[in-house]
C-alpha cells in the first residue's frame, strides 16, 4: 500500500520533469495556450464570482449574529469578513471547489484522448504529450491568481452588501473593519498559496488523465480519484505553507 | 523494409511475444492476422515504439531501432504514419486541422503550403464535404478515410494500420483495403495491417504473418493459404464455413 503511493508520487515526479522536456514548437504552443486560458480560466469566472459574492455575505451575517456582546465593536464584523475570505476562503475554498471543475474537465478531457488512442497518435507521430497536454495548462494556470483576486474583491464586497443591507453594520463601521490591523504578509501568504495551489490544480489532475487505463467508464472513475486526491494535496499543502508562513 | 528478429515482450508474468521473427517489405501489404489476443497489436505497438520490447531487434531498412538515439527516433517518427483502431482523430479539430497537423507539428511548412497539401491528400481518400468538420459529425467509415489521409500527408515510408476496417461494413471494409492497398503500391510504403478480418486477407494479403499465443505460427501468401497443410492457419482460417467451400474449390481447380 505504502509502497504504492510512494510509486505514484514518483511517477507524478517523472511526469513533471518529462512536461518540460521536449517543447512543443512556439506557434502551436501559443494556441494551446490561449485554449487552456479559455477552458480553464474565463470559464471558471462565472461561478467563483458566484459563490464568493454569496459566501462573503454569509461570513459577514453570521459573524454580526454572532456578535451578541455589545461591548464587542460593530467593525469586527468587516474585520473578520476579510481575514476570513483573504486567507481561507478565496485561496483555499475556492480552490477546493477548482479541484471539482477544472479537475474533473482535465482528467476526463485527457483521460478520453488516452482511452482513444489520441495519446499514442501524439507519441507515434514524435510529439511530446505531456508537454503538449500539461505544459499549456500550467502556463494558463499562472493567472490562477487574478481568479482568486476577483474571488477576494467579490467576497468582501458580498460581504459589505449583507452586511449594510441586511442592517447589521454601517458601511462606515464595516470598511473601519477592513482597514483595521491590516499586515500586507497575510495578502503575500494568499497569493504564495494561490499559485501552489494552482500547480496543484494543473497537474494533478493531468497525471490522473494521462496514466489511466481501461474505458469511458474509467474515465468518470478517475475523474472522481482525481478530484478527492487534488483536495487532499491542496489541503495538506495549505497546512504546511501555513504553518511555514504564518506560525512565529 | 523492416526486419523483425526474437522480438520478446511481457506484460508482468505474461509473455505476450515469444520470439517473433520475419519481414514486412516495401511497396506490400504485409498482413498480421491471429486470434483476439493473439498479440497483434502488442507486436505493431512494439514496432512502433509505444512498447519497448524486451528483446530481440527491429530495423528499419537497416536502422536498428533501439540502437538510435532520441534525435534519430524523432527522425524516423516522422516517417511514420499510423491508422489507430478507433480512428484516434483528435476531437477538438476539424478534420482539416487534424490531417494538417502532422505537417504543422513537423515542417517548416507555411499554412497556404498546409493547407494545399491536405486538400490533396483529403481527395485521394475521396473525402467529401467534411473539410471543417469535426470528427463526432462523420461517420465511422469517413472517421478511417481522415485517420488515412492524416496517417500518408507527411509522405511516410512506413505505415502501420490497427484493425483499419472493423466497425465498417463488409462494402465500406473493402473500399479501405483497397485504398490502403493502392496508396500503399503508389508511394512504395511498407505497409503492415493487422487484422482478423479474412475478407482483407483474400482482398489485400500480399504477405501474411499469422501469431498464435504470441508465436509466429505461420507465413506466406494469400494464395499460399489455400495450398497449406499448417493446421494452426487452417483451423483459423476454416473457422469459417465459406472459407472451407473456397478451399475446396481451390484445390479441385488446381488439379
Ligand atoms: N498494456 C498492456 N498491459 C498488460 N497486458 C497487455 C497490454 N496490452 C496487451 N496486453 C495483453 O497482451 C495480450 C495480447 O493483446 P493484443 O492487444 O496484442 O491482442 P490482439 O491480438 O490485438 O487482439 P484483438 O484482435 O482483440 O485486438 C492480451 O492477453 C492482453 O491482455
Ligand atoms: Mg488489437
Amino acid at each position: 500500500m505504502l509502497i504504492r503511493y510512494l510509486s505514484q508520487i514518483g511517477k507524478y515526479f517523472l511526469m513533471l520533469k518529462e512536461v518540460f522536456n521536449k517543447p512543443t514548437k512556439w506557434s502551436v504552443m501559443k494556441g494551446l495556450i490561449f485554449k487552456e486560458i479559455d477552458d480553464l480560466v474565463i470559464d471558471s469566472l462565472g461561478i467563483v464570482a458566484f459563490i464568493s459574492f454569496f459566501v462573503g455575505g454569509v461570513v459577514s451575517i453570521q459573524t454580526a449574529l454572532n456578535l451578541t456582546n455589545p461591548l464587542i465593536p460593530k467593525y469586527l464584523i468587516g474585520f473578520a469578513t476579510r481575514q476570513s475570505v483573504i486567507l481561507e476562503f478565496a485561496p483555499t475554498f475556492i480552490s477546493v471547489i477548482m479541484a471539482g471543475k477544472m479537475g474533473s474537465f482535465i482528467t476526463s478531457s485527457i483521460g478520453t484522448m488516452r482511452v482513444t488512442e489520441q495519446i499514442d497518435a501524439l507519441e507515434v507521430m514524435g510529439v511530446n504529450s505531456l508537454n503538449y497536454l500539461v505544459f499549456p495548462k500550467i502556463i494558463a494556470l499562472l493567472l490562477y491568481p487574478f481568479v482568486i483576486g476577483i474571488a477576494m474583491f467579490l467576497g468582501i464586497l458580498g460581504g459589505w452588501m449583507a452586511g449594510v443591507y441586511g442592517g447589521f453594520t454601517s458601511s462606515v463601521e464595516f470598511i473601519q473593519g477592513l482597514q483595521s490591523e491590516f499586515i500586507p504578509f497575510h495578502i503575500a501568504y494568499a497569493f504564495i498559496k494561490t499559485i501552489v495551489f494552482a500547480m496543484i490544480l494543473a497537474t494533478i489532475p493531468s497525471f490522473h488523465g494521462y496514466y489511466m487505463k481501461g474505458g469511458a467508464l474509467e474515465v468518470g472513475k478517475a475523474s472522481t480519484v482525481a478530484f478527492v486526491w487534488t483536495s487532499v494535496v491542496i489541503i495538506l499543502a495549505n497546512y504546511i505553507l501555513t504553518q511555514l508562513l504564518l506560525a512565529k | 523494409m523492416i526486419e523483425v528478429k526474437n522480438l520478446e515482450k511481457s506484460f508482468g508474468d505474461s509473455k505476450v511475444l515469444k520470439g517473433i521473427t520475419t519481414t514486412f517489405e516495401t511497396g506490400k501489404t504485409n498482413l498480421i492476422i491471429g486470434q483476439s489476443g493473439s498479440g497483434k497489436t502488442v507486436l505493431l505497438k512494439s514496432l512502433l515504439g509505444i512498447h519497448t520490447p524486451d528483446k530481440g531487434t527491429i530495423s528499419f531498412d537497416g536502422r536498428i531501432y533501439s540502437d538510435l538515439t532520441d534525435d534519430e527516433r524523432r527522425e524516423l517518427r516522422t516517417e511514420i504514419g499510423m491508422v489507430f483502431q478507433g480512428s484516434a482523430l483528435f476531437d477538438s479539430m476539424t478534420v482539416e486541422e487534424n490531417v494538417g497537423f502532422p505537417l504543422k507539428m513537423f515542417t517548416t511548412k507555411t499554412p497556404a503550403e498546409i493547407k494545399e497539401r491536405v486538400d490533396i491528400v483529403i481527395e485521394r481518400v475521396k473525402l467529401i464535404d467534411a473539410n471543417h468538420k469535426k470528427p463526432s459529425e462523420i461517420s465511422g467509415g469517413m472517421q478511417k478515410r481522415v485517420a488515412i489521409a492524416r496517417a500518408i500527408v507527411n509522405n511516410p515510408k512506413y505505415l502501420f494500420c490497427d484493425e483499419p476496417n472493423s466497425g465498417l461494413d463488409p462494402k465500406t471494409a473493402i473500399v479501405i483495403d483497397n485504398l490502403i492497398q493502392e496508396i500503399t503500391q503508389e508511394y512504395n510504403i511498407t505497409t503492415v495491417i493487422n487484422t482478423h478480418d479474412m475478407n482483407s486477407v483474400m482482398e489485400i494479403g500480399e504477405k501474411i504473418v499469422f501469431l498464435k499465443q504470441g508465436i509466429l505460427a505461420w507465413e506466406g501468401s494469400k494464395k499460399d493459404i489455400f495450398k497449406t497443410d499448417n493446421e494452426a492457419i487452417v483451423d483459423f482460417v476454416y473457422s469459417s464455413n465459406l472459407f472451407k467451400k473456397i478451399r475446396k474449390a481451390q484445390n479441385k481447380e488446381e488439379i
